[in-house]
């Protein structure tokens, strides 16, 4: 043995294990941390490993024992699978197979997210963002609790709980092929392994849809609204329906009869409608997007080109890389179905079959209140309920964290729900009180089977037996088939509430303030083949406000306006023309609010600047099309309006405040145009009038629009600067900055991140003539070409063809990308 | 031609390593021929470094070119490096070849101090 060559191997050693060490850790860099880089960066295991080759072919053959029978799926040119199976288990199972094919990581993280378990794989908070924060919202809110409550429900049904498992065996078949090179690429980048598949997982994705879709309040912040309006100005804010409406069930239908009395309790002036007191609000850190909505339309026969019924939807929400959808069609003996599904739930949630198709557009309904809480002491063991103390029950929800130790949210739950705030909850004036969340969504609920019954269903009846059971989130139904029927009715389990019941948080210590029970199925009313020809909903409310049931929540109103003013107005309709319908940038808040706008600006008092933007806007042809500069002005203007009228009322509080819709001031200086209430501005000695405001308004913005002017930014497009982030919000994931037409308010709804999620359009003719795109792409993987490709198609409003074909169509189709052949075992 | 030989090996054997097992463990399989092909230190560190950055190196640019480099864009930019792949394909290289160097030249001092 040579000394001085020992000491040096050993040197080495050490070295080259520190470099192995150093490289097989996550390192921290900024807010975030890096991958372990060399398990990363190796081409053999790495994230080399997720870019998939342009010219991949998707052919395969797996023998899996899980398997009733036998299937292929070919997969279009689109990578859109078509699935033939021997039964319907199989289908599912496939379905769940090719979800976690090309969407696995999207399904662990939305289901992470949706379970209070972002903190697991994120570490306590990463590029600014506390996770820990976010998991403790969704654990107070009772996320988990209510799926827990689903999972219950559609266990109880053997027929759902057989797809549900079928899922689950397909997914987690998927699952155990993978290995360390190849997790799918986020896996690689945040540093964690994927996790089997539960039902449970299934069932928080659902829930997940319920919080984004009935889970808009703004309880507390009406709450402190309360506290600063006298009744008179707050009615005047935030009106109870509004005059342009034109509601879902047309105006003149005759309503249902109050099945409940609907009086506010006695003690609802002195404890409720106070307009005093302040309360604690506490921000949430997640609120759904205001602007989640839809439209759907169907067309009758009499109105169509082709004498055939035409179905029309297309979902608004968050849109994100990897989509939300996901495309497909599912072809067993007893099944032939098409549509997009969730990745992380079975069944085909908006499509067609041979028969029929269907839509939904959201509710919108406030299914979401809070109830003040009197505890006995700080333990919490027992609250004051109908004159006596109740005993709480308690439900622990533990937080793990990344490289921490964990957190445990110590739950009080109560005859309302969990009690989602209190002292041990974020409460920054130190109330000390404590609020429950009474929560539809808290309730089990079996919403596949609606789903899966509709890929099932033929005709009328079998619709209406499909909706009878679902509860929330409320949706408008639509469905249309090849025999001419359209038909749309609002379903869902709406508590029944008197007027202003939930607007404000409500007392807690008996039953007076109370749901008074669901709202009887009758009284949500249905229309089936109206005269008018055609049925359609954009989210307005859905009947006029003397329906005997409060219809809390937010209602947009001007895309379901404009809608059927259209429509109206359509005959020899082709799927061209229901096309350009989805895709219309048409502004109708902008034809109503201009005449005003352009009645008070005095232009002799404008500079030469001022006078050009002016005329941007005048001869602006009301579409918010991308190239379109007057869109860009009128939307500024018309923000300026707003602060200029209401900020100083609204500065009177530096808590959270509703702010009002953008109709509400627009009907306020129509009807009012001489004295509306919020005109003058109190921080000054002037006496300030509508046209003094909106004067004010334009000039102050126009150095804002010589700046956007000089950057090249004064069009439409370039201003909105629309885009599809990725979930993790990474840059180089996402696709940014992408010019776009549309916007609130518009029917083609696309505001910066939010808009259109899937564009349906179905002709029910005798061999069906479908068209459909969404923004986004097959595969979930950033790296494959299927990630985002059909967002250049998106953009202009193309849309595909959509692929309904049979087996030997599919065998003898051209442009296949692989067959993938499933044998049982 | 022994360095040659070496490099050769290093890289079929590191390829195989890390198909079966964990991403370093071509440094195990470096070392292993390091000792049994000894060389002089410089010499076996320049043929453990060559090999695996030119195993890596090559294996990254197959991969990048028939992926028409659209995800090593996009981690160059997640990492950050400007969004050049080349850089990343040298970076990529460069790990391979040093931990490998570094294994070879234990290897080669070990033979050595076992003579």
């Amino acid at each position: 043995m040579k000394t001085v060559p020992f000491i040096l191997a050993v040197i080495c050693a050490g070295i080259t294990i520190s470099l192995i060490v150093s490289l097989d850790v996550q390192l921290p860099a900024g807010g975030s941390k890096t991958p372990r880089l060399g398990y990363f960066l190796s081409p053999a295991k790495g994230f080399w490993q997720n870019a998939e080759p342009v010219n991949e072919d998707f052919n395969g053959e797996l023998k899996l024992q899980n398997l009733h029978g036998n299937a292929e799926v070919y997969f279009d040119e689109r990578l859109v699978p078509h699935v033939y199976a021997d039964n319907e288990h199989d289908a599912f199972f496939i379905e769940g197979y090719l979800h976690a094919k090309f969407r696995l990581w999207q399904m662990d993280f939305q289901t992470r997210a949706a379970g209070g378990r972002l903190s697991e794989i994120m570490g306590d908070s990463s590029n600014g963002t506390n996770f820990l924060k976010v998991d403790k919202f969704f654990r107070r809110l009772g996320m988990v609790y209510a799926a827990e409550n689903s999972l219950k429900t559609i266990e109880a049904d053997p027929e759902t709980k057989a797809v549900y498992d079928a899922y689950a065996e397909g997914v987690n078949a998927y699952i155990n092929t993978l290995d360390e090179s190849s997790y799918p690429f986020e896996y690689k980048l945040l540093n964690y392994k994927p996790e089997l598949w539960t039902n449970l997982k299934s069932a928080l994705f659902l829930k997940y849809m319920s919080l984004d879709l009935a889970g808009f309040e703004e309880d507390f912040e009406k709450t402190n609204a309360k506290s600063i309006f006298t009744k008179e100005q707050y009615a005047a804010l935030f009106p109870y329906g509004h005059d342009s409406l034109d509601p879902i069930i047309p105006k003149a239908t005759p309503l249902p009869k109050q099945g409940v009395n609907m009086t506010p309790p006695a003690t609802a002036d002195s404890l409720y409608f106070t307009f005093k007191r302040t309360v604690a609000p506490v921000e949430p850190p997640i609120k759904p997007d205001k602007e989640n909505g839809s439209n759907n339309w169907a067309v009758a026969p009499s109105k169509t080109k082709n004498g055939a019924a035409i179905l029309c939807n297309d979902p608004h929400l968050s849109l994100y890389l990897p989509s939300l959808w996901y495309e497909i069609q599912l072809t067993t003996p007893t099944l032939n179905v098409y549509g997009v599904g969730f990745p992380g739930a079975p069944s085909v949630i908006i499509g067609f079959n041979d028969n029929c198709a269907w839509g939904f557009t959201n509710a919108e309904r406030d299914v979401r209140d809070y109830y003040e809480v009197k505890f006995k002491d700080t333990t919490m063991q027992q609250y004051w309920y109908n004159g006596s103390w109740h005993q709480t029950q308690f439900r622990d929800e533990i937080i793990k964290i990344k490289d921490k130790s964990s957190d445990t949210e110590h739950i009080a739950m109560t005859v309302w729900g969990p009690v989602m705030y209190d002292k041990s909850y974020p409460d920054k004036l130190n109330t000390n009180k404590a609020y429950a969340c009474c929560w539809k969504a808290h309730s089990g609920s079996n919403e596949l089977k609606t789903f899966y019954k509709l890929d099932h269903a033929k005709n009328y009846n079998d619709y209406l037996d499909a909706i009878s059971t679902y509860q929330c989130p409320g949706q408008n139904m639509l469905f249309a088939t090849k025999s001419g029927d359209i038909v749309l009715k609002q379903q869902g389990q709406f508590p029944a509430k008197w007027r202003g019941q939930g607007d404000f948080i409500m007392p807690g210590d008996d039953t007076s303030f109370a749901w008074r029970g669901f709202i009887p199925d009758s009284a949500n009313l249905i229309m089936h083949n109206p005269e008018r020809g055609f049925v359609s909903s954009a989210n307005q409310l859905p009947y006029d406000t003397s329906y005997p049931y409060y219809l809390g929540g937010t209602y947009p109103m001007y895309r379901g306006y404009l809608i059927n003013r259209l429509l109206q107005n359509m005959n020899n309709i082709t799927v061209d023309d229901m096309k350009h319908l989805q895709t219309n940038n048409y502004n109708v808040f902008a034809e109503m609010a201009r005449p005003v706008l352009l009645k008070y600006i005095n232009e002799n008092n404008l500079n030469s600047n001022e006078k050009k933007y002016l005329d941007v806007f005048k001869s602006w042809n009301l579409y918010n099309d991308s190239n379109q500069a007057g869109a860009t002005v009128f939307s500024l203007w018309w923000d300026s309006l707003m602060t200029t009228t209401y900020s100083d009322e609204f500065s009177q509080s530096s808590l959270p405040l509703p702010w009002p819709e953008q109709t509400t001031l627009l009907d306020g200086i129509i009807k009012d145009s001489t004295a509306y209430l919020f005109a003058d501005n109190t921080n000054t000695s002037e006496k300030e009038t509508t046209a003094d405001n909106i004067n004010i308004a334009f000039k102050k913005i126009t150095d804002t629009l010589m700046h956007l002017d000089l950057l090249h930014k004064l069009e439409w497009g370039r201003f909105k600067e629309s885009g599809m982030r990725h979930l993790l919000r990474i840059p180089a994931l996402s696709k940014l900055k992408l010019p776009s037409g549309g916007g609130r308010n518009i029917i083609n709804a696309y505001t910066q991140f939010h808009g259109p999620s899937w564009r349906m359009v179905v002709e029910l003719t005798d061999k069906i003539n479908a068209y459909g795109i969404y923004p986004g792409g097959q595969s979930g993987n950033p790296g494959s070409k299927y990630y985002d490709m059909f967002i250049s198609d998106y953009l202009p409003g193309n849309y595909y063809k959509l692929l309904f074909a049979n087996k030997t169509e599919m065998q003898q189709y051209q442009q296949l990308k692989g067959k993938l052949i499933f044998t049982k075992s | 031609m022994k360095f040659l030989t070496t490099i050769i090996l290093t890289a079929l054997l590191g390829y195989a390593a890390t198909l079966y097992s964990a991403w370093w463990s071509f440094a195990i399989t470096s070392l292993i021929v390091a000792v049994a092909i000894h060389q002089k230190p410089a010499k076996a560190f320049a043929a453990g470094f060559i090999a695996l950055a030119l195993l890596h190196g090559i294996h990254a640019m197959i991969i990048n070119s028939a992926n028409d480099g659209i995800l090593a864009q996009r981690v160059a930019n997640v990492l950050p490096l400007g969004g050049s792949s080349f850089i990343l394909v040298l970076i990529t290289a460069f790990i391979g070849g040093v931990i490998s160097g570094f294994a070879a030249l234990t290897g080669s001092f070990a033979r050595s101090a076992a003579r």
